[in-house]
């Protein structure tokens, strides 16, 4: 995809500059980096066999199933749920919310849904926790979890 | 004969590797289909996760605690807002891709407050999710939610900070678990 190539050309640049100015220097970088990406790897893999798993149990069809209609509180409280038990990625998520659209869910529900969806992640809490401890993730969840149902609000009263 | 000793955080990844050879074995249809959308999963982690990997590296032994400390620390104000929302436009990946960002950031001294905007950000304000957004739902959509959005996490980061005044909040480098029992 166009931004991962992107990516890697940037990373490749960075690299070379970093190579060009300091050879040591980049190897030690290129260590640390590499000694980061181990401490994580485990958690990392745990986390997205948990995603497969959750998303199967919820897979899109029931989702739509369950938002399609949905308005109002109810609407929105069952959005925010669901938006904050999966992580869905970005490619996936977005023509899942327009279908959610189409079939007429409002856009508060949309808006909450698709908040909570990329900021609240319960499925993420074993890594989370292990970067910013548990009050913090905690934390951290809970007040994107109420910012999201003011932001579906807003941006169902401003459309 | 020599005991196998693995590595206690193993056991779940372990666990499921037998769990889907069995599905494939028998037939087992829900195994098959969890491990083909793990398939995706995994091939979005392994591309882009090696390379951000590499760019903390780099960026951690070239730049100065006291540049970005200045930059987006304590005192850093409104600049060092606007620098990690500027930050977070330019990334792509899913949430957990924010966390090792996040660890450097804050090894390099920035504030607490900046670091929740980062991740803020991160969540609703990547621009190549905007594209995708744009193109799914619409100009209107994207425009109202990113900017509402916006003054909402910069509340919840000075909100986090206000509420881990106290504890000493730190972003912790995770340690591998010490092989064992």
């Amino acid at each position: 995809m166009k931004n991962i190539i992107i990516l890697g050309v940037f990373t490749a640049t960075m690299l070379l500059i970093s190579l060009f100015f300091d050879k040591k220097k980049t190897l030690l970088g290129i260590k640390r980096g590499y000694k980061m990406f181990q401490n994580i790897l485990v958690p990392f893999l745990n986390i997205i066999i948990i995603i497969s798993i959750v998303l199967y149990l919820i897979p899109q069809e029931t989702i739509t199933r369950l938002l399609g209609q949905s308005s109002g509180f109810f609407g929105v409280m069952l959005a925010a749920l669901i938006g904050s038990i999966t992580l869905i990625p970005g490619f996936v998520s977005y023509p899942l919310a327009a279908t959610l659209m189409n079939q007429g869910a409002t856009v508060q529900v949309v808006a909450t849904f698709m908040t909570t969806l990329m900021m609240v992640g319960v499925v993420t809490f074993p890594v989370e926790f292990k970067y910013f401890g548990k009050k913090a993730t905690i934390l951290r969840n809970v007040l994107n979890f109420i910012a999201a149902i003011l932001i579906g609000y807003l941006v169902g009263r401003l459309y | 004969m020599k005991k196998l000793k693995i590595n206690q955080s193993y056991y779940f990844i372990l666990a499921y590797v037998l769990a889907t050879a069995v599905s494939f074995a028998f037939g087992f249809q829900p195994g098959q289909v969890i491990f083909k959308s793990l398939q995706s999963y995994l091939l979005e982690m392994v591309s882009f996760i090696p390379f951000i990997f590499i760019l903390i590296g780099l960026f951690d032994v070239w730049v100065p605690k006291e540049k970005i400390e200045k930059l987006v620390g304590e005192k850093s104000g409104i600049m060092g807002i606007f620098l990690v929302i500027l930050l977070a436009t330019l990334q792509a990946g899913p949430l957990y891709a924010a966390f090792p960002v996040a660890y450097i950031l804050f090894k390099k001294g920035a504030s607490t407050r900046n670091i929740f905007i980062y991740l803020g950000a991160f969540s609703s304000l990547k621009i190549p999710m905007l594209s995708f957004e744009i193109g799914y739902l619409g100009l209107k959509f994207t425009l109202i939610r990113s900017l509402i959005s916006i003054p909402i996490f910069i509340l919840v980061g000075f909100a986090m900070e206000y509420l881990l005044k106290n504890s000493s909040f730190e972003v912790k480098e995770p340690r591998k678990i010490k092989e064992g029992k």
